[in-house]
């Protein structure tokens, strides 16, 4: 029974078990940090707003982005995926997220920022909804962990509006 | 190779009620594999609840050869969520991240668009031809937990089989020499 390879068999399967329960740990803390984050989003411009050929509105925005996701980071934390996505309802549809901008956070240092950006995803209807459209700004975060659960949580920003005409 | 004519030896040396015990550990080892995948699967909702990440598309968050871990769920398919999608005529599932979701008021069916993180463009151009949209039934599971490397050994062993039939081979004598 105390053989070479029950032993190297044994020394494995204890080793792999450890790091499991370590990786269960590692996950689990994260269940303890509370963050509070905190973000602001303004509408500088529109660059354009038109009716594409197919019908389909199209918008193109300026934003300022800025946003304090510090207290996401943890010891577990890999990234944080954050984006801003426009939301509104229209006839048809109960509900249209598009994704206006997305950006990787690798860091705690780089947590902490403010940009000044167009659109980087196009602002497409499907249909001809949106003169006059009030619409929720919500910043969506997903924290990726270096392993075991991801989490992900919003900001929903309200009160914008989009311009009765094309322009 | 003294421990391979050992084995050997010990193999020989086997009498019936011997062979029919370790043919029931084997049946025993592989039924509850088979046991524990569809627990899995019962449990997540997901016809595929581990999946391997076979690409670059999604870095850095995920690298080739991580684990993620699906599930199914009747919640509504929301933006930022990572999920897994089978595209028709494609065997190899993906795994991106949804940017634009719009959900019909009248049928409740929801028009999804994804893209991978790493990649310049959505993936109008991963899609069927003429496909812009992808739906409910495409999607096989949304992405909740990760586990980096584990992948390896899939990846490793389904690109080099010669490994895949030592370490089987390997598995079946240790079984076979067990007293």
């Amino acid at each position: 029974m105390h053989t070479f390879w029950y032993r190297a068999n044994a020394v494995l399967t204890f080793a792999v078990t450890i790091l499991a329960v370590i990786c269960g740990m590692a996950s689990l803390s994260d269940n303890f940090n509370f963050p509070s984050p905190h973000a602001h989003v303004q509408v500088l411009n529109i660059n354009w707003f038109q009716k594409q050929p197919n019908g389909n509105d199209e918008v193109s925005l300026t934003l300022n982005i800025s946003a304090d996701l510090q207290s996401m980071f943890t010891w577990n934390t890999k990234q944080v995926f954050v984006f801003l996505a426009a939301e509104y309802e229209s006839p048809q549809n109960s509900l249209n997220q598009v994704s206006l901008w997305d950006g990787i956070i690798p860091s705690k240092e780089h947590a902490k920022f403010s940009i000044h950006t167009t659109n980087k995803y196009r602002f497409v209807d499907q249909g001809n909804n949106l003169r006059g459209k009030a619409f929720n700004l919500t910043l969506h975060w997903h924290v990726m962990p270096k392993t075991g659960k991801m989490f992900a949580d919003k900001i929903v920003m309200t009160g914008y509006r989009l311009p009765e005409d094309y322009r | 190779m003294k421990f391979i004519v050992e084995i050997l030896n010990s193999i020989r040396s086997l009498n019936v009620r011997q062979l029919l015990s370790q043919a029931i550990t084997i049946g025993l080892i592989m039924s509850t594999a088979l046991m524990i995948w569809k627990g899995l699967i019962c449990v997540s909702g997901s016809e595929s609840p581990a999946v391997v990440v076979l690409s670059e598309s999604m870095e850095p968050g995920f690298q080739r050869g991580d684990m993620l871990f699906l599930r199914m769920t009747e919640e509504p398919i929301r933006t930022g969520e990572i999920v897994v999608y089978n595209v028709d005529g494609r065997s190899i599932p993906i795994v991106h991240r949804v940017i634009k979701v719009h959900e019909h008021r009248d049928t409740g069916e929801v028009d999804v668009l994804t893209k991978g993180d790493n990649n310049l463009a959505d993936d109008r151009s991963l899609y069927a031809h003429r496909q812009l949209w992808l739906h409910r039934h495409h999607i096989v599971g949304r992405a909740v937990g990760f586990l980096p490397y584990v992948g390896w050994v899939t990846l490793i062993m389904s690109e080099m089989p010669v490994i895949k039939y030592l370490v089987i081979g390997a598995l079946g004598l240790f079984v076979m020499a067990k007293d």
